[in-house]
């Protein structure tokens, strides 16, 4: 009698506190011959939509540019982007385990995620030893150190990749040459961006049909702007993100530069298009600003957010000593999200016939 | 050197300047306080917890002051040596306080009280209470989410797992009334806290007929009324099947609590009579 | 096609039960018709223990303005006036009445004979709906009658008739459609003549094409309604989506539908309109969807209030063994049972019995951020900074936050990824603004 009404009485703080209700029921211990049925407020369906599926179609979308930078720059690109997608995990796990000390959420993939777009921020001939030090800051100081996914001021692949720009200067910036298949990793031939071109290395300018393919020096991710482009269509069809954001920056760019070069062709030389297809634009753009956590979370704030990158990215490749803004302008953005987010709001119903 | 002095100098006069604006804004914006104000602060136990109707410490001290005498004022953490010492201050008479403290009105642990469905939505009480009227055939009792475990700040109050029913620690409750505006079932009453913390109470809020409660819990108070009949002082009055026991009458004599049949009245602190058979 | 503007989701569907003929349910030993509504004041009974009640016989008289009568179901014997479990989750005073036999009222014409001409004045038909005890059967059991007389000044120009059913699983409305399709534009015609307006438009959503065509054949026949298709897409039934889908306006904030001229009622509330005032009929039998994944017999039972659950279900097939979760209502705003007590309501449109493995939610994990609660709000709102204002109850905060324009459509929870239960604070932060919005009007 006694058995019985313990089992009564656990059972439903077990259901509460389980993880996983179906292996229970799987297991028979709820059994429904106790014919207690579960309360709980509307809605009584869900979705079926999870953190893990998201992240997924992310990674799905940057397959195609993840095969540009297996192509371009060969054995490299595939020893720091398994080094980063490894080092990230393994930094979660470690810290979620023992130093949080609470459940680990690594299965999400968020982790995952931050590793590869970390890797896609790197240079193909980096260092083991530094792609697992950006790791680190980028989950370690970015990430957790604000409570985990979801709490993060800041995009935490960018902060790990502009952690290593300052720290790792040189190594930073000597890209390698694309070469098909590269099987070199450390001593790939070295070939400067078409950014840094324009900040005055002496060399060619690639044609605007390599810059679109990808064949160009850069990070291993972001120099096949036809590669991004099918990640985001796909993201877009899945709608795990909105237009709003890369649209934005990408017009925001165009027109801007559009502009100077309109002004003073002589001075500002290359065209709109030109900007648009070099540096991290359009990884920055599609994956890096459009981070879930980091960005603001109505249409109308989404769209100030690009502009804001838009234009500060501009002012550091034309003004700046750095060729490369996009980093430094996502992270500076995203300092002004929560403003953004306090500011703007979502067009309400009954608002527009209003006035 | 001459960079050494110049540094110097310079620092030594910046803070010069600031000193002197620092000086003058704050004799400017100094606020005249009344100085009893900080010294009945001083005594308070600066718990700002709420429980005397003012927002904090200093609020309550504010009223202190201004008011006539002390006679709705009381500090329910520090009782009632904290307020012998605020009227000391004030020099105004000090009131006489009965401690209270929190009890939970309610009995109705698993055991006692089956449940019939389970709960599955946000682990609060107000939420749930919102929703429907709880996991057992009881909508009157405890729903044991703990909503009066957050809202208590002296960590007086825990659900206990086992029976999944709030329980007070007696001495760290300073009846500072959060838990009472936290319950959504009014299940939580400030009482007397009596002769040695003895106290005698009816536990239950249940306002069913009694045959409704008869399916739903074994503790409940089923309104039969044998406690107002045994009572000999008046103590015990009756309200929508619901007895209730006033605790400024009771004098503590426990024969109510022989004749409930559902066991439904409670004595605390009381030596052990007899062993049950 | 058209559809409302702002947000939605759309769930899978799971009609099983459509294209169900309608059955009738049998009439229980013993029904218990509940005096309280969700919305408005409960009513008074008007009949005592030991009381003969004929089917049709006014039990329970509506407390005030926004309110409503109550009357038999089933003739017998007033057993008592007790309290009894409703789908609110709490006892509500109800009328227990033993039946014996099943005697109508005379005046109750128990034809099928379509009567399309009404002779009622205005406000005859309005005094009919409200004596006969007539609310939304939509799920909001609001009084109709109230919503037929605008306030002074507000003059409707449009009805809409809102044959969406947008709801997962339900089958109710479209199934009545189908088989009283003329009835309901008699309704129609009916109710366009109360609140003299010359236009009405039926939106129905486009997943019911054998209740659009046939509703725009039968609508040939009468003048001035229109027969629309919508696009599926949830809550389209709320009223204030239903109007922006249809005429393409929106209500404004914290105003009533009549602001913009629209009034908006549900098919099966027309059809009860219609059997008031043609057939003398009180509002005491509804159409309940009985259903879900498990179930046998999904079926559309006409039930009379008070039935308990238990006895249709039981017509359908029983209870299965694996269900984990009742509701009443449909899956997105219905209210999870504690018992099959529970008796039909005017607000009852279904019963779906979940089964265990879907019926828990899942766990919580942080909210990512990720704006699928915002995309999904039709009214705009902001729903993962209106739950965490009402976990940390900065109550100022969320009014300005308009946590009063939520029509509490679950659009946010159904949406989160994180499987964030943002409803259920938001709901319990709505309850709470409410109350201090009226306490500081009261004030004044």
């Amino acid at each position: 009698m006694v058995n019985q009404l313990l089992e009564k009485l656990y059972e439903p703080v077990r259901l509460k506190n389980s993880t996983n209700f179906k292996n229970l029921l799987a297991a028979g211990k709820l059994s429904n011959s106790m014919n207690k049925l579960i309360i709980s407020p509307s809605p009584h369906v869900h979705s079926g939509d999870s953190v893990w599926k998201n992240m997924r179609d992310v990674l799905i979308a940057l397959v195609p540019a993840y095969l540009a930078g297996l192509y371009f720059f060969g054995l490299g690109a595939l020893i720091i982007s398994f080094t980063a997608m490894l080092s990230c995990v393994v930094f979660e796990y470690l810290i979620q385990r023992y130093l949080i000390k609470g459940s680990t959420s690594i299965t999400d993939g968020s982790a995952l995620l931050t590793g590869l777009l970390l890797s896609f921020n790197l240079p193909s001939n980096l260092p083991v030893w530094i792609v697992i030090i950006g790791s680190l800051i980028a989950i370690g100081v970015a990430k957790m150190s604000f409570g985990g996914l979801g709490n993060n001021p800041f995009n935490p692949a960018l902060v790990g990749r502009v952690f290593l720009l300052i720290s790792f200067p040189a190594q930073m910036t000597s890209w390698p040459k694309p070469i098909p298949f590269n099987p070199a990793y450390l001593d790939a031939v070295t070939a400067a961006t078409p950014l840094a071109i324009l900040k005055g290395q002496f060399s060619e300018i690639p044609s605007t049909l390599n810059l679109f393919l990808g064949n160009m020096g850069g990070s291993m991710g972001e120099v096949s702007a036809l590669a991004l482009l099918i990640g985001f269509v796909y993201l877009l069809i899945r709608k795990t993100i909105s237009w709003h954001i890369p649209i934005s920056i990408l017009l925001t760019v165009f027109i801007f530069t559009g502009i100077l070069h309109l002004v003073n062709p002589e001075l500002f030389s290359v065209s709109p298009l030109f900007h648009l297809l070099t540096g991290g634009l359009m990884l920055g753009a599609i994956f890096m600003a459009t981070d879930y956590v980091t960005s603001p979370m109505n249409p109308r704030g989404m769209l100030i957010f690009g502009f804001g990158i838009g234009i500060i990215t501009v002012v550091i490749r034309v003004f700046g000593s750095y060729p490369e803004g996009v980093s430094f302008a996502i992270l500076i953005m995203n300092a002004f999200t929560p403003l953004i987010n306090t500011l703007v709001k979502p067009k309400r119903f009954g608002e527009a016939k209003k006035a | 050197m001459n960079t050494i002095i110049f540094s110097i100098l310079t620092l030594l006069v910046i803070s010069g300047i600031s000193s002197v604006i620092l000086f003058f804004i704050s004799r400017k914006f100094q606020v005249f306080e009344d100085q009893n104000i900080q010294e009945i602060e001083s005594v308070l136990p600066a718990a700002n917890c709420g429980g005397c109707g003012y927002p904090s410490c200093h609020g309550f001290a504010l009223a202190c002051v201004n008011a006539e005498n002390l006679e709705n004022l009381v500090c329910t953490v520090g009782g009632q040596p904290t307020m012998k010492k605020v009227a000391h201050i004030l020099g105004k008479d000090s009131n006489i306080i009965h401690p209270t403290v929190a009890v939970i009105r309610c009995g109705g642990n698993c055991y006692l009280r089956p449940l019939i469905n389970q709960y599955d939505g946000v682990g609060s009480c107000v939420i749930a209470h919102n929703l429907y009227g709880g996991e057992t055939g009881c909508a009157w009792g405890c729903l044991g989410l703990g909503d009066c475990e957050v809202s208590c700040k002296f960590d007086a109050l825990h659900i206990n797992p086992e029976t999944r029913l709030p329980e007070i620690d007696e001495e760290k409750c300073t009846s500072c009334n959060a838990c009472v505006i936290a319950c959504p079932k009014l299940i939580i009453e400030l009482r007397n806290k009596g002769l040695k913390s003895r106290r005698i109470f009816v536990n239950c809020v249940n306002k069913d007929k009694d045959e409704e409660i008869q399916s739903s819990c074994n503790v409940a108070c089923i309104g039969c009324g044998k406690c107002m009949e045994e009572c000999a002082f008046d103590a015990i009055s009756m309200a929508n099947n619901l007895a209730y026991i006033d605790s400024n009458k009771c004098t503590l004599c426990r024969k109510c609590v022989a004749v409930c049949p559902t066991h439904a009245i409670l004595e605390i602190n009381f030596p052990t009579k007899r062993v049950k058979e | 096609m058209k559809t409302f503007k702002m947000g939605g989701i759309h769930p899978k569907e799971y009609k099983f039960s459509a294209g169900i003929q309608i059955q009738t349910a049998s009439i229980p030993q013993q029904a218990i018709i509940p005096l309280g509504h969700y919305l408005g004041g409960p009513s008074l009974p008007v009949v005592q223990k030991g009381d003969k009640v004929k089917v049709g016989q006014m039990i329970g008289q509506a407390s005030g303005f926004v309110s409503a009568n109550v009357h038999a179901s089933v003739s017998g014997v007033v057993n008592r006036i007790d309290v009894h479990l409703d789908a609110s989750g709490y006892k509500v005073p109800s009328v227990f009445i033993d039946v014996h036999g099943d005697e109508w009222l005379e005046t109750i014409d128990k034809s099928a004979e379509i009567k399309r001409e009404c002779t009622l004045s205005s406000a005859e038909i309005i005094k009919r709906i409200s004596d006969y005890g007539i609310v939304g059967l939509g799920g909001a059991t609001f009084p109709t009658h109230v919503k037929l007389l605008p306030p002074p000044g507000k003059k409707a120009t449009i009805l809409i008739v809102n044959g969406v059913e947008c709801e997962p699983y339900l089958t109710c409305d479209h199934q009545l459609m189908i088989e009283k399709g003329e009835e309901i534009l008699v309704g129609v015609t009916i109710l366009m003549k109360a609140i003299d307006v010359k236009r009405a438009i039926v939106g129905i959503e486009n997943n019911k094409k054998d209740a659009i065509s046939l509703m725009q054949k039968l609508a040939k026949t009468f003048v001035g309604i229109e027969i629309l298709p919508l696009q599926v897409q949830y809550p389209q039934g709320g009223e204030k989506q239903l109007i922006d889908a249809a005429i393409g306006r929106q209500v404004p904030t914290g105003t009533l539908p009549i602001e913009v001229g629209a009034v908006v009622q549900n098919v099966a509330t027309l059809f009860a309109v219609y059997e008031a005032v043609q057939k003398n009929k009180p509002l005491f039998e509804r159409i309940v969807t009985i259903t879900g994944k498990s179930l046998k017999n999904h079926g559309n039972f006409l039930a009379r209030l008070g039935t308990p659950l238990a006895n249709i279900v039981e017509q359908a097939g029983g209870v299965p063994e694996d269900t984990g979760k009742i509701v009443a209502g449909g899956p997105m705003m219905g209210r999870a049972l504690s018992s099959l007590e529970v008796t039909v309501a005017k607000g009852t449109s279904g019963v779906l019995l979940i089964p265990a493995l879907e019926a828990a939610r899942k766990n919580m994990q942080n909210c990512i951020r990720c704006t699928k609660c915002v995309v999904a709000c039709p009214m705009g709102l902001e729903p993962f900074l209106l739950m965490s204002q009402s976990e940390r109850s900065m109550w100022t905060e969320m009014e300005n936050e308009r946590v009063m324009d939520c029509i509490e459509c679950g659009c946010c929870s159904f949406a989160c990824p994180s499987n964030r239960p943002l409803l259920d604070h938001i709901r319990y932060g709505k309850s709470i603004v409410g109350k201090i919005i009226r306490t500081r009007q009261a004030k004044k």
